[in-house]
């Protein structure tokens, strides 16, 4: 396994007390697989992500264990990350319009950058640097250049390549797309895969909440809702055949191509996420859930329904453990 | 890049004008008549006598034409370089009284200006970073920065001066010597220039730092430097990054805090008796030498519109965005 | 170069780099979050505190003089005992008199030039932010010549042809210089904040202009405006004080750059007068310094990136 997450919580402080915005998160991704990290604003998918690179030092962890190719990755602890990030892990922010600073050329600060991980034959990763801005399109003479002479998508591409120029084992992607018009949008969802398949990044997890790009270009797509996983499976079986409620509703609330509003109304998830300061108990979509029954009241365990596709709900799991009961009966009556 | 220059330049031409226009008019639409003042110094006893030497003096002064006129004498006057004669030292022109007396405020701003900017920035930068620094350099700035300037002009001089007997308190060089390319005299110039510098110093040091404080750790925050910490960049590298971009706008401001030094400079110069311009003006006041007070204004404007000038080639050198100014985008 | 940085505020108190703009113009926020923070916040409740005692020495301070500052008693050059608690000049001004009354007259005159120079400052401001176009260019351009001429010369060839001298002239004038640096900021707030959605919301539903002013923008201006003002009323303050010195200022009332004035005068330095020039300057800098420390706070509060957690 190339990235294990077992049992995360990462809390940030407020004068309201510790707000818990990742509750118990476990996932794990294979060599070579690009995970889709999907959710609506606030459900803590940002956080992870951002969290296994760069712990903000406003948040804390609360609990939980990452391992990167077998050893264990320290996020709490700044120091100890700081050689790893970038070589083993690397985030391409949020915030790529604005990560470039101005008053420097894009070229010295990469070079500053090589220089600060102590990276040995500086001259060969740069001849890489070149080839790989060829590979997706752009001149080299954009090392020459400044920020703000750049457009949004050639920043965005820049800032992908900046961030996966050392090879590392996990790439995170936070909403790469999102500033970005639909034909850059793809050219950036297929850099992506075009990196993992030439093996420039092992892993990817791409944080987003349009899921359309990720059934593009994840091979596996995790659903987050109030800081907690709703549902993981491989995305034929998420777009096909999803069994939490909040992933059916999410998949139903999106509009289809050439599909027009008189042929069928937009359906929305009535209500809002629970607030995080202080979260009702059980599991966190029951108040909005058309299946919610008495047990919700209690934390549905994350159970595996089939091989890869594991769901957080109450629901769905006792279904699943009738239905394999009924079938060990009928096996059992034909012997 | 031309475009920003061209509108600087514009800009600094309409304010020359404007200087010039306010410089011209106030007197004009002041309350108070400057040939009057003059001329019941020499109390005249006769009312004929003191018509014809009134008529005189106007005479003299320009004073006899329509308003209009003298407007456009005036500016004749400003782009020669002849200012008029003065009232309080009778004899000398206008322009040589300011010549001689510039050296001696530029000995002051110079030096004072650059080393504070410098110093403050780099103090400012360290105690962003900090803590221990942070929480002494803050309250120290802020105070500096609270402190009226003629106060803290005597107390310097106060404390130097009369108490500790380290530095002499007045005039520029010691008046028993003879201007002369010396050690002799060189020494007594630096030897009495070296208070109103410390003084004139020390008021900017605070703003700077303070200035220089808050935008590093503003650039620490900012999204580039997240972004380097994020690839694992040394703190190092991030806040000689912060610092740059920080540089730029304390930049721009070293052009808006022109008007406050040079403020700051007139009162240390009137309390060291330092034979600058500000004690110039001072001596204008006092002997309601109006011709010297508009000579003075028109030059110190001028100064400082070169001085801004100066600075934004700077920045033109330094902030690659003005530099590179895109087609259209603003800078 | 950003320029909403560049509207470092205040004059007299150098670039003091607040951040503008988007930074700090965030949305309505709750009321009780200012409050919460703002009396945690020890620069601000030290500042404030300072400031009032300040304040109060200034309302009660001149009530308890034996004799009115401008009267001169027959014991000059006191030092301060418990006759004159602060001494006397050597004219016989009883010193104590002069500072307290002093005081009331720095506050007084830096209210009024910073009073006329927001209210001056927010109109122009307003006005060029919302409306944009050859206005703004042309407030622009009156703002940036403005502040390049140097505030106390520009004060000094105007006071130098004033015949009558009294506080109002000198507050109003001083704020007639000193306005351009709120209307900046205020320009900078409004330019950022009219295209916000809200204010295109107001805009859609028909509201009037002024409404969406007052409403919408206003108070999401306010808390800038507030420290822009509060570091003007101290460089007023501080600029009163260089007038003063100069001679300029009113020769009726008392005022802290007149005694400073009066003092070097009289080569109190050489007799060693301390009581007499260190008293009164050593008063207008805490004033000033509480506003600044205070000022901080204050930024601190309303804008949580600079807060230490």
């Amino acid at each position: 396994m190339s990235v294990s997450v077992e049992n995360l919580s990462v809390a940030y402080r407020s004068h309201r007390g510790d707000v818990t915005a990742v509750d118990n998160v476990s996932f794990a991704i294979a060599d070579g697989e690009i995970m889709g990290l999907a959710g609506e604003s606030g459900s803590g998918k940002s956080t992870i992500g951002n969290a296994l690179v760069y712990l903000d030092p406003r948040m804390k962890t609360l609990g939980g264990k990452v391992t990167v190719d077998g050893k264990d990755l320290p996020i709490s602890n700044n120091n100890a990350m700081r050689s790893r990030r970038m070589t083993e892990v690397s985030l391409v922010p949020q915030y790529a319009m604005s990560a470039l600073t101005p008053t420097r050329k894009i070229g010295r600060m990469i070079n500053d950058l090589l220089r600060s991980h102590r990276v040995k034959d500086r001259d060969q990763v740069l001849a890489e640097l070149k080839r790989r801005l060829e590979l997706i399109g752009l001149k080299d003479d954009v090392l020459g250049k400044y920020s703000f002479e750049l457009s949004g998508g050639m920043r965005q591409r820049v800032t992908i390549i900046m961030s996966s120029l050392l090879n590392p084992s996990l790439l995170v992607a936070d909403e790469v797309t999102s500033a970005l018009d639909v034909s850059t949008q793809r050219a950036v969802g297929e850099m992506l895969l075009e990196f993992r398949d030439r093996g420039y990044i092992k892993s990817a997890i791409a944080i987003t909440h349009d899921l359309s790009i990720l059934a593009q270009i994840a091979d596996s797509i995790a659903i987050m809702y109030a800081g907690r996983l709703a549902e993981r499976a491989p995305t034929s079986v998420i777009v096909d055949n999803p069994l939490h409620p909040y992933t059916q509703a999410l998949l139903a609330s999106l509009p289809a191509v050439g599909v027009r509003h008189d042929q069928v109304t937009l359906t929305g998830i009535p209500g809002r996420p629970p607030s995080l300061v202080n979260p009702p108990s059980g599991c966190r979509f029951r108040e909005r859930c058309p299946f919610a029954f008495a047990k919700c009241t209690q934390t549905p365990p994350f159970s595996e329904i089939s091989p890869g596709h594991t769901v957080a709900c109450w629901k769905v799991s006792d279904e699943h453990a009738a239905a394999g009961a009924g079938q060990g009966l009928s096996v059992k009556e034909q012997a | 890049m031309r475009r920003y220059l061209t509108r600087k330049i514009f800009t600094y031409l309409l304010a020359f004008f404007v200087g010039v226009t306010i410089d011209w008019g106030i007197p004009h639409l002041m309350p108070g008549d400057p040939i009057q003042g003059l001329v019941s110094r020499f109390n005249v006893g006769s009312s004929a006598a003191y018509s014809a030497l009134y008529t005189q003096f106007a005479k003299s002064f320009g004073l006899d034409v329509p308003l209009w006129q003298q407007y456009l004498n005036f500016w004749k006057g400003v782009l020669t370089g002849d200012m008029g004669g003065s009232i309080y030292a009778p004899g000398a022109t206008v322009t040589s009284l300011i010549f001689s007396a510039l050296p001696y405020t530029l000995a002051l701003l110079v030096p004072s200006i650059l080393l504070s900017y410098v110093l403050g920035n780099r103090l400012g930068a360290a105690a962003a970073r900090r803590k221990y620094l942070d929480n002494s350099v803050l309250p120290f700035g802020y105070l500096l920065q609270a402190m009226p300037y003629p106060w803290l002009a005597l107390v310097i001089a106060y404390l130097f001066g009369p108490v500790w007997h380290l530095f002499p308190i007045a005039y520029g060089y010691d008046q028993g010597l003879v201007p002369h390319f010396d050690w002799a005299f060189i020494s007594s110039l630096l030897y009495h220039w070296f208070l109103p510098f410390l003084t004139v110093f020390l008021v900017s040091l605070g703003g700077w730092a303070i200035g220089m404080r808050n935008l590093v750790i503003y650039e620490l925050e900012n999204d580039s430097s997240r972004y380097l910490r994020a690839l694992g960049a040394s703190e190092r590298v991030v806040r000689g990054y912060a610092y740059r971009n920080a540089s730029l706008p304390q930049l721009s401001g070293l052009a808006l805090a022109l008007g406050v030094v040079i403020g700051g400079n007139i009162v240390t110069e009137i309390v060291f008796n330092y034979p600058g311009l500000g004690n110039l003006i001072f001596k204008a006041i006092s002997n309601q030498d109006f011709f010297l007070l508009q000579g003075i204004f028109i030059f110190v404007v001028f100064g400082v519109l070169i001085a801004n000038f100066i600075i934004d080639l700077v920045f033109i050198a330094v902030d690659p965005r003005t530099r590179l100014s895109m087609q259209g985008a603003a800078a | 170069m950003s320029e909403s940085i560049s509207a470092a505020p205040a004059p007299e108190v150098a670039a003091t780099g607040l951040p503008v703009g988007p930074a700090t113009a965030t949305g309505p926020r709750k009321r009780n979050d200012f409050l919460y923070y703002g009396l945690r916040n020890k620069k601000l409740v030290f500042g404030l505190s300072l400031e009032l005692v300040l304040v109060l020495v200034a309302v009660i301070g001149p009530m308890l003089a034996k004799y009115p500052p401008m009267e001169i008693t027959p014991f000059p050059l006191q030092h301060p005992g418990s006759k004159f608690w602060l001494g006397t000049d050597l004219t016989g001004y009883d010193l104590y008199s002069q500072l307290t009354s002093g005081l009331r007259t720095s506050y007084l005159v830096g209210a009024l030039g910073a009073g006329c120079a927001a209210l001056v400052g927010m109109a122009l401001g307003f006005i060029a932010g919302w409306r944009g176009g050859l206005l703004d260019e042309l407030l622009q351009l009156l703002t940036n010549i403005i502040v390049m001429i140097p505030s106390l010369v520009l004060l000094v060839v105007i006071g130098g042809y004033l015949s009558s001298k009294s506080i109002l002239f000198e507050g109003v004038f001083i704020g007639l210089t000193t306005w351009p640096w709120v209307a900046r900021a205020v320009r900078a707030q409004t330019f950022s904040l009219r295209s916000r959605e809200y204010v295109d919301l107001a805009r859609l539903s028909g509201k009037r202009p002024v409404w969406i002013v007052v409403r919408e923008i206003a108070p999401n201006m306010a808390s800038y405006l507030f420290l822009v003002v509060i570091l003007l009323f101290g460089s007023s303050m501080l600029l009163a004080a260089s007038y003063d010195f100069l001679g300029l200022g009113p020769s009726n009332t008392a005022s802290l750059g007149w005694t400073l004035n009066q003092a070097q005068q009289s080569a109190a330095l050489n007799y060693h007068l301390w009581w007499w020039f260190i008293p009164p300057g050593a008063v207008l800098t805490l004033m000033v310094f509480a506003l600044l420390i205070a000022n901080v706070g204050l930024d601190e509060v309303f804008n949580p990136k600079l807060r230490e957690q």
